[in-house]
């Protein structure tokens, strides 16, 4: 909310300059997000009257004016706004004057003719965006007056950001009680004085739906002059206010929400049919708004209707056929207390969002209706003349807010800020905020004035105690509380364990969206239909994902574009997943890797990364477990049917994938080198296994090699399973050292050369036996899998 | 005889002087102290002599004998000397060419800003919970104490999957989630990513946000003041000057955003803090009386504050990060800078 600082100050002046002011409300809770100045920085301007307007006799579009301006003889100015007019009072910039960006006026030659100064515009003057021609003054405007003086411009815009429950401040009124709070001052209450009564003519007023409109106050006013002017001084404030004027009936009505922060209405009583109806509105009922906008209404829309038809969205905008317009000469003027539940949401719903809404939603004070109509029959009689009739006032009392008393205790506010206050200044700090303070020794009873209905609990009074008495003023404490030593498991891993074995292994981790393109999605886990947001942020972002891969594959992507070649990132987080229209959010970590192996070095040759490097990637991350992990070949869609494994649990569950991109995906997302993938639930992977310690053997170790030749396939993993059983406690270990092809290996075999690693913890082994556990090995691997020792 | 011994000697340790390698000097040796060697044969010639010249003769070969062997030893150790300077000399490399597979992986600066945060609150205690992030109403705003059609809702811009699901906009329900599971005393950090519908040049439609509780029996204002005035100060590693600003939340009460001295500026005033020298860094409160009613937390025996913080916010000044997308481009070189 944007408020002129002098018209708050008319209200309420403490002696304290511009910044302390601002820093005062800031610190209250009212947030100023700025101060602006009313108008640019400008000296020199008088308001100039234009005596004569001649076309210029070289140029169709100047006209060379005599404008005077109060002293010695009236100046010559040419000028190109077409709306310059003889008899028109403007701002006048003199030879000398200083225009906002230090833009100095010279006599100048224009076209021929002599120009001793400049006609301005409002946004010349930096009081407006636009620039609609000359800045036209009022007729009565004192021609030679200084412009400033003459428009008040030695002011500054404050914008509030106020928070929604601070309603109450929603209007200079409300600022002005809040500062009149904070420096022990009392606020100016403006529009006292009740019109004169001049007609007796009233419209019914009905209302069907007391719930939502517990008061409702209007009267017919009479009379009204429609070529009457806004005066400059309201144009003003509204300006500053950020509102536009509107003719005078408008524009009264919105300085008055301004001032009190009390919507009105003014409706053309020529355009009523007889009565004012409160009600829901019709199924299907539609209604033309002011904006333009026809909008079909749901029946829990409170309407302001006549006998015949809805005329405005009640509390949010008002409709186009009963609006005033420049022929309006009688109103109906309507000022209405609309509870904050029936507006609620319902402008949100129609995408309107007005003033009226905006403060009806968040709370208006239920008591000040009469006040506010009679402000504003006050202003539009003054400015626009007409005849004010009686005010007719429905109200409920049974659904009419009312505050209660709220008890307090000073041992609660002590437990609450820590800090003890005394009775007196608990008392003090109340009654300055306008409450009624009952009660004594540390016990109150607190009833809130009608402005404040934020307030209705005892923690709501404690807050404010805090906030008038000054958050910056109570001390800090440090922090006593009960302690217990931290859990420390070393079954379970930490994902950030997992995350930095990546780093180690010269993974970059990534940090994607968790929402993607349904397509991507799709290819890459074709088993889940991706949940859809409803109300994304672009069609590429609208699906929850199913997968990590989508968001690495897009980072990498962004990178190889931007001359990145070597790739490997890891990303940890939630994928969301419907299963039978239950959702589930699994965690899960995932890597890519592209390009080269290792960073491009001057002694290596550089190799691409394969399959078994990722495969170590995720070995050293799986290992961290020590849990048994098994590995086999598997097939993903999206995967090279030929380089995919699937990583399963000891109990044979589904853990992770991991392989190559399928080379018609890497070609599609146009990769130029293969990409790798790995993909683990973190729910597999981040329980550990304790150590249990296993004695060293004393006596040393023997290896024997063998290589043997199998069919292609028979795997490295079937050969290590099928002697596994022999592993006991004299071979200890197998390795796999050579995979061979080739000359002297018939072609669809290969040769595997394992290295058996022996070792017995009761004795230096024999040769003897040693013998006995190879030939057991090799007679396995004949019997089970065809294989022979190769010579 | 004795001169002549004499001139073998200077003869034998000229040769010595002259070999070139550790072979020549093998050569030498067996010359002069092999079994047929110069030294060796003159020894035997010592027989022949009278009986009583032969200690003195003896001497004399003796002693020269060992003045050769100390002298063959002596060029030995320097022949040796000089092989291995020449070896090492030969195997000199050029020290300043790069090293072999310099691993480089990093932490996102985000991850290491929310370890950070954790890892500091955890010092005293505070246990690190995660909670869903497809989030139900209940949890995300019911329960804090925004019913259906409140103002604070519109300032969300939530992200919806149906009327009653949506994707959580801020890390508060995890507060809810553990009350509703676990009695008081609560020391609990909740780390996370949360959502909301704005994309601009200030927005990301997803970013990541700390929320910190605690509920106790006695818990105040004043400790939530202590609290987060040694948090800031330790993750800025300076004595930090906070301002707290009273505001609105709707599931805390009494509310504060706190405010930094503008790290950029030092409280002078630049670009980054709009002139004001105050930059906003977190919101806080003490926990609404209504948010422990829906967790059934009893409100008169215990007090609780919680607030939240933006983490990229805070990774941005903590590193002079001038661009919130940067995060989520996920471009090398500018991750690479966090490592």
């Amino acid at each position: 909310m944007r408020i002129s600082e002098a018209w708050l100050r008319e209200s309420v002046n403490p002696d304290i300059k511009t910044p302390e002011l601002v820093d005062q409300l800031t610190m209250a809770g009212l947030e100023v997000d700025g101060v602006d100045p009313v108008a640019g920085d400008f000296d020199g301007i008088v308001v100039g009257e234009v005596l004569e307007v001649k076309p210029h006799p070289n140029a169709d579009r100047l006209s060379v004016c005599q404008v005077a301006i109060g002293v010695d003889k009236p100046l010559q100015i040419v000028c190109g706004a077409p709306n310059v007019h003889e008899g028109m009072r403007a701002p006048t910039a003199l030879i000398g004057a200083i225009l906002p960006g230090n833009f100095r006026i010279k006599n100048s030659k224009l076209r021929g003719e002599e120009s001793f100064g400049m006609l301005c515009s409002q946004k010349e003057l930096g009081l407006s965006e636009d620039a609609e021609g000359l800045m036209e003054l009022p007729g009565d405007a004192p021609v030679g007056n200084n412009i400033r003086d003459y428009l008040k411009l030695d002011d500054s815009i404050i914008d509030i950001d106020l928070t929604p429950n601070r309603a109450d401040c929603l209007s200079v009124e409300g600022v002005a009680r809040e500062v009149a709070v904070l420096n022990r001052l009392d606020w100016k209450v403006p529009g006292l004085k009740e019109t004169v009564v001049s007609h007796r003519q009233t419209l019914p007023v009905r209302v069907e739906a007391p719930e939502a409109c517990p008061r409702y106050l209007g009267r017919l006013i009479q009379g009204v002059d429609p070529i009457a002017k806004t005066p400059i001084w309201m144009k003003e404030r509204l300006r500053r206010s950020g509102l536009r004027s509107l003719g005078p009936l408008i524009d009264v009505t919105n300085y008055v929400l301004l001032e009190l922060g009390q919507p009105l209405h003014a409706f053309d009583y020529s355009k009523i049919d007889g009565e004012i109806v409160v009600r829901y509105a019709y199924e299907q009922e539609k209604l033309l708004l002011l904006n333009d906008q026809e909008i079909t209404l749901d029946s829990d829309m409170l309407v302001i209707a006549d006998k015949s038809r809805a005329l405005a969205l009640a509390g949010i905008m008002g409709g186009s056929s009963s609006a005033v317009s420049n022929d309006t000469q009688e109103i109906f003027l309507e000022c209405a207390f609309f509870s904050p539940t029936s507006i609620m949401g319902k402008s949100r719903r129609y995408g309107l969002h007005t003033d009226s809404s905006h403060r009806f939603e968040r709370g208006v004070d239920p008591e000040l209706q009469r006040r506010a109509i009679e402000r504003a029959t006050g202003l539009i009689v003054s400015i626009a003349g007409g005849r004010a009739g009686p005010i007719v006032e429905a109200k409920d009392a049974s659904t009419l807010p009312q505050r209660q008393p709220i008890p307090l205790r000073a041992e609660r506010a002590e437990k609450v800020l820590g800090v003890a206050f005394n009775d007196v200044e608990i008392e003090d700090i109340f009654q300055r905020m306008g409450m009624c303070v009952e009660g004594k020794e540390g016990l109150w009873s607190v009833t809130p004035p009608s402005f404040r209905f934020d307030i209705s609990i005892e923690a709501d009074l404690i807050e404010e105690l805090g906030r008038i008495y000054g958050y910056d003023k109570l001390p800090r404490s440090h922090l006593l509380m009960h302690a217990e030593l931290g859990k420390d498991s070393e079954k379970k891993l930490s994902l950030d364990r997992l995350k930095d074995v990546l780093v180690d292994r010269d993974y970059q981790e990534a940090i994607t969206f968790s929402f993607g393109d349904e397509n991507l999605l799709t290819k890459l886990a074709p088993e889940y239909k991706p949940i859809p947001i409803e109300n994304p942020i672009s069609s590429g972002l609208s699906m929850m994902r199913t997968n990590l891969w989508a968001g690495l594959l897009l980072a990498a992507q962004w990178n190889m574009n931007h001359q990145q070649e070597r790739i490997r990132f890891f990303e940890s987080g939630l994928v969301f997943l419907k299963d039978n229209d239950e959702i589930q959010q699994k965690k899960r970590i995932a890597g890519l890797v592209t390009g080269a192996v290792s960073a491009e070095q001057w002694s290596d040759k550089p190799r691409l990364v394969d399959f078994y490097d990722i495969k170590a990637d995720l070995e050293s991350v799986l290992d961290l477990t020590k849990q048994d992990f098994s590995i086999s070949p598997a097939k993903h869609p999206a995967l090279h049917p030929g380089q995919t494994a699937q990583v399963l649990s000891n109990g044979g569950e589904h853990v992770g994938w991991f392989g190559m991109l399928h080379p018609g995906l890497q070609k599609e997302l146009g990769f130029e080198n293969p990409v790798f993938l790995f993909e683990l639930d973190c729910q597999g992977i981040l329980d550990r296994r304790l150590p249990a310690f296993k004695a060293c053997s004393k006596f040393p170790w023997v290896r024997r090699d063998l290589a043997v030749i199998v069919a292609e396939s028979v795997s490295a993993g079937n050969l290590v399973d099928t002697i596994s059983d022999i592993k006991n406690n004299t071979l200890c270990e197998i390795l796999i050292f050579d995979v061979y092809r080739g000359e002297g290996v018939e072609s669809g075999k290969k040769s595997v050369a394992l290295g058996l690693i022996l070792q017995n913890d009761e004795a230096t082994l024999t040769e003897q036996k040693i013998d006995a556990i190879v030939s057991k090995v090799l007679n396995r691997l004949t019997d089970k899998l065809g294989a022979k020792l190769r010579d | 005889m004795t001169t002549s011994v004499e001139e073998v000697l200077a003869r034998a340790i000229e040769k010595l002087s002259q070999a070139r390698d550790l072979s020549q000097l093998e050569q030498l040796r067996v010359e002069y102290l092999g079994k047929k060697g110069v030294f060796t044969l003159e020894m035997k010639t010592l027989g022949k002599l009278p009986a009583d010249r032969r200690p003195v003769v003896g001497q004399v070969i003796n002693s020269a004998r060992k003045s050769f062997q100390t002298e063959l030893d002596s060029r030995k150790v320097s022949l040796q000397q000089s092989l291995l300077e020449k070896r090492l000399a030969s195997e000199t490399i050029d020290v300043t060419l790069p090293g072999r597979n310099k691993r480089t992986g990093g932490l996102h600066p985000v991850t290491s800003t929310l370890r950070r945060i954790s890892r500091i609150f955890s010092t005293v205690g505070f246990e690190t919970v995660e909670g869903p992030e497809i989030e139900d109403d209940y949890h995300n705003f019911e329960a804090l104490n925004i019913p259906e059609h409140h103002p604070a809702r519109a300032m969300h811009d939530t992200f919806y999957f149906d009327k009653h699901t949506l994707l959580r906009t801020h890390t508060s329900p995890v507060q809810v989630r553990v009350m509703e599971k676990q009695p008081p005393p609560l020391k609990v950090i909740a780390p996370g990513r949360v959502y909301r519908c704005d994309s601009d040049l200030t927005h990301t439609p997803m970013f990541h946000q700390v929320e910190g509780f605690l509920v106790d029996t006695d818990v105040s204002f004043t400790d939530l003041k202590g609290v987060l005035y040694e948090f800031l100060s330790a993750f800025f590693e300076k004595d930090m000057r906070l301002r707290f600003r009273p505001s609105y939340f709707p599931f805390t009460e009494p509310s504060a955003e706190v405010d930094i001295e503008c790290v950029m500026c030092g409280g002078e005033g630049c670009r980054v803090c709009s002139q004001s020298g105050w930059l906003e860094v977190l919101g806080c409160g003490m926990i609404h009386p209504q948010v422990f009613k829906f967790v059934n937390i009893d409100n008169e025996k215990f007090t609780g504050f919680a607030f939240g913080m933006g983490v990229e916010r805070l990774a941005m000044l903590r590193y002079g990060i001038n661009d919130l997308r940067l995060f989520f481009d996920n471009d090398l070189r500018f991750l690479k800078q966090f490592n």
